[in-house]
């Protein structure tokens, strides 16, 4: 009885060790994971799931994680992990996302600060819903996360130049589709 | 300073990504232009916006993590730890394994070969869908090569053919079968040639296998220990002659 209980014991010590490293370095960072997989997915249930599987996928790889940031390393996770849901359950999206951020054209003037100011957030919310993925992905990451180009650009897998102007577009999309929702609302 | 082009540079300015002579020259203009520095504003009101819809995890998300992760941990360590007495049982099953393996292959066919090209070929379309062509973009190989160090555990064989008209365009991670993968992309004309390279797990060595999907042609071949997969919208003859010039080349 006891040298059973002695063995199971030593069995368990290093796995402890390593998850408890784990926890301390990752379960700070699940509001962030859950906002993030929450507006990629656009909808409570499957951005848990997406947690949940991300830091299934985290603590395998956690040998990997060689220290420094822990918010950035499991953040990339969680992107990667939405990505394959959506290529799973929404491969359309994929597409779409494509040819609607091809279609930003107008040049004008935002609309003014005070206008934003007094849109309400059910509107906010809805306006960015609609927005293309990779629009409402890189405004989560910069606008929500304070991630910085560079960051973006490594979690993303673009160039920073597509970075900058791609955040340009999806700033301006985002305000025009504000200022149409909110027309709309007022007639 | 032409307003338009200042966008950009508002954005910029916005994230605190511009350099401080940029900086300077900007605030000196949203100080003069209206235009520019309502646009300032826009966007700094824009920001305080988004951040005020901020998605906050439900109360119980750590406790079903914390679970799911013991849950797994515990179903890994009962795996591994495999009771002494249990080895003729285990044995056992791993002959069953063996046998329906066999079976699986006599009736399954080429199937798993077959999700492997459907694989590559997904990945090759993502790759000119997502504008993520190359990680790395050179048309040098010893630029290329040396870029997977420390990215990859294995180092995949770059060829330059671009004397017979394929152009190295550049490198990029990807992943496929499980693994991280070298993906090196080629263009000729105006296709473009996804080549994915990843080290082989068994020594067999079979017939170059060639399938089509969706449109692309796929070639697998092994060479030198690496499972090779070229990816392509080009015709089959010429993929073709792009696998042979690339064994040719590495055998040298």
């Amino acid at each position: 009885m006891f040298k059973r209980r002695k063995n199971r014991g030593d069995e368990a010590v290093p796995d402890r060790g390593k998850r408890e490293e784990f926890e301390a370095s990752v379960l700070p960072h699940l509001g962030a994971a859950y906002n993030l997989a929450r507006w990629l997915t656009r909808n409570d249930h499957d951005a848990q799931d997406v947690v949940q599987e991300s830091c299934l996928r985290a603590y395998k790889f956690f040998g990997g994680f060689r220290g420094g940031d822990g918010r950035f390393w499991f953040l990339t996770i969680v992107r990667n992990t939405c990505y394959t849901w959506i290529q799973q359950n929404r491969p359309r999206e994929l597409v779409d996302s494509l040819d609607a951020a091809a279609n930003v054209q107008s040049d004008a003037p935002g609309p003014e600060a005070e206008f934003i100011k007094s849109a309400d957030r059910n509107l906010v919310t809805k306006a960015l819903e609609e927005l293309p993925l990779e629009f409402r992905e890189i405004l989560v990451l910069r606008e929500m996360e304070g991630m910085s180009y560079k960051e973006i650009s490594d979690i993303s897998g673009i160039p920073m130049g597509t970075v900058m102007s791609r955040l340009a577009r999806a700033r301006k999309r985002l305000q025009e589709s504000l200022t149409l929702k909110s027309v709309m609302e007022t007639k | 300073m032409s307003c338009e082009q200042n966008q950009e540079l508002i954005n910029a300015y916005v994230d605190g990504e511009l350099d401080l002579v940029h900086s300077l020259d900007l605030e000196r203009h949203l100080r003069d232009c209206q235009a520019c520095s309502k646009s300032h504003a826009g966007l700094l009101a824009l920001r305080a916006a988004v951040q005020g819809v901020y998605q906050e995890a439900p109360a119980d998300l750590q406790k079903h993590v914390v679970s799911a992760l013991r849950k797994d941990q515990k179903s890994e360590a009962r795996t591994i730890a495999v009771p002494w007495r249990s080895v003729a049982f285990a044995s056992s099953i791993a002959l069953l394994v063996l046998l329906s393996w066999g079976a699986y292959r006599i009736l399954s066919g080429p199937s798993s070969d077959e999700m492997l090209a459907h694989e590559v070929v997904s990945s090759h379309i993502r790759s000119l869908m997502s504008d993520h062509l190359t990680d790395v973009p050179s048309s040098d190989q010893h630029t290329v090569k040396p870029w997977f160090n420390g990215k990859l555990d294995f180092s995949p064989p770059v060829i330059d053919l671009d004397d017979h008209d394929f152009t190295l365009v550049g490198g990029r991670l990807d992943y496929v079968s499980d693994r991280p993968v070298a993906a090196l992309v080629y263009q000729r004309r105006m296709h473009m040639v996804n080549l994915f390279i990843w080290p082989s797990t068994d020594k067999s060595s079979d017939a170059d296998q060639v399938s089509t999907f969706q449109g692309y042609n796929t070639v697998y071949w092994k060479q030198s220990d690496m499972n090779c997969w070229a990816v392509s919208d080009l015709n089959m003859d010429e993929l073709r002659e792009f696998t042979k010039l690339l064994k040719t080349r590495s055998s040298r």
